[in-house]
């Protein structure tokens, strides 16, 4: 299991929504740009990692219940895009990564073994 | 089913073209059926299957509407279109397939898994559809976790 903290850590991320719990695990991931798929094929809980930053990435990730956002590529969403997933308690980390170093990351950082 | 039988229904019109509320009807049905103390397999089965059917209507229809009735033992959605209607359904069914413009595809909508989703999350799926008229789904949910 990996925590955001972990997570933001080993992407070298910032937290756009500041004042969550930071302690939350997690030890699934979907990396999709596609809203459509993550609705099909994402597993609820999941943290969704993307290179979109409309506010349907929100909708979708809070219907589906994912743990946290994890923006790739250094882009930033609006402010009310923010304001919108911190009302509904989904955690943004963004990062400068690309979609394909933010998971070959994501991926190194988990415990071994376990 | 006798209409007594219902133990809650609402009704949500949906504006074509306003994606800047899509989501809001789905939401809303999700918050609803947590609140009725579904099971969480039935909450999310339903809010994505009526949140993929919102989209739809969204993108493709001048106006529809989302119908919710909860029963017992079952949660019965049919959603309604004022729409092109479908020429082809067994297509439009197809994983991948879609109509979908360029506006939609930039939100990170439109790649042809719609309906097709929308089928996976229900226990009883139906679809009707006429050309130049609009389309009609039926969705059914058990709420006692069997498919027929």
């Amino acid at each position: 299991m990996l925590t955001l903290k972990g997570i933001m850590t080993a992407l070298d991320g910032e937290l756009l929504t500041p004042g969550m719990n930071l302690e939350t695990e997690c030890a699934k991931f979907f990396a999709s740009d596609l809203m459509s798929d993550v609705l099909a094929f994402i597993t609820p809980g999941s943290i969704l990692m993307t290179g979109l930053v409309n506010s349907h990435v929100v909708r979708t990730a809070r219907l589906v219940e994912v743990t946290a956002i994890v923006i790739v590529q250094g882009k930033r969403p609006e402010r009310k895009v923010i304001d919108e997933a911190r009302d509904h308690h989904v955690p943004i980390i963004a990062t400068g990564c690309s979609m394909f170093e933010a998971c070959s990351r994501v991926s190194e950082s988990f415990p071994k073994g376990k | 089913m006798r209409t007594t039988d219902i133990v809650f229904r609402q009704e949500f019109p949906v504006k074509g073209g306003d994606f800047s509320r899509a989501g809001e009807v789905s939401w809303a049905i999700k918050n609803l059926l947590k609140e009725l103390g579904l099971s969480t397999s039935v909450v999310l089965r339903a809010a994505i299957a009526t949140y993929e059917a919102e989209l739809n209507i969204i993108m493709y229809a001048l106006e529809g509407r989302l119908v919710l009735s909860v029963r017992p033992g079952q949660v019965y959605v049919v959603v309604e279109d004022s729409g092109p209607g479908i020429e082809d359904i067994e297509l439009a069914m197809t994983e991948g397939y879609s109509t979908a413009t360029l506006e939609m595809r930039e939100l990170g909508f439109g790649a042809g898994m719609g309906l097709a989703n929308i089928k996976k999350n229900t226990d009883v799926f139906l679809i009707t559809s006429e050309v130049g008229h609009g389309t009609r789904l039926e969705l059914t949910f058990l709420t006692n976790g069997q498919k027929p």
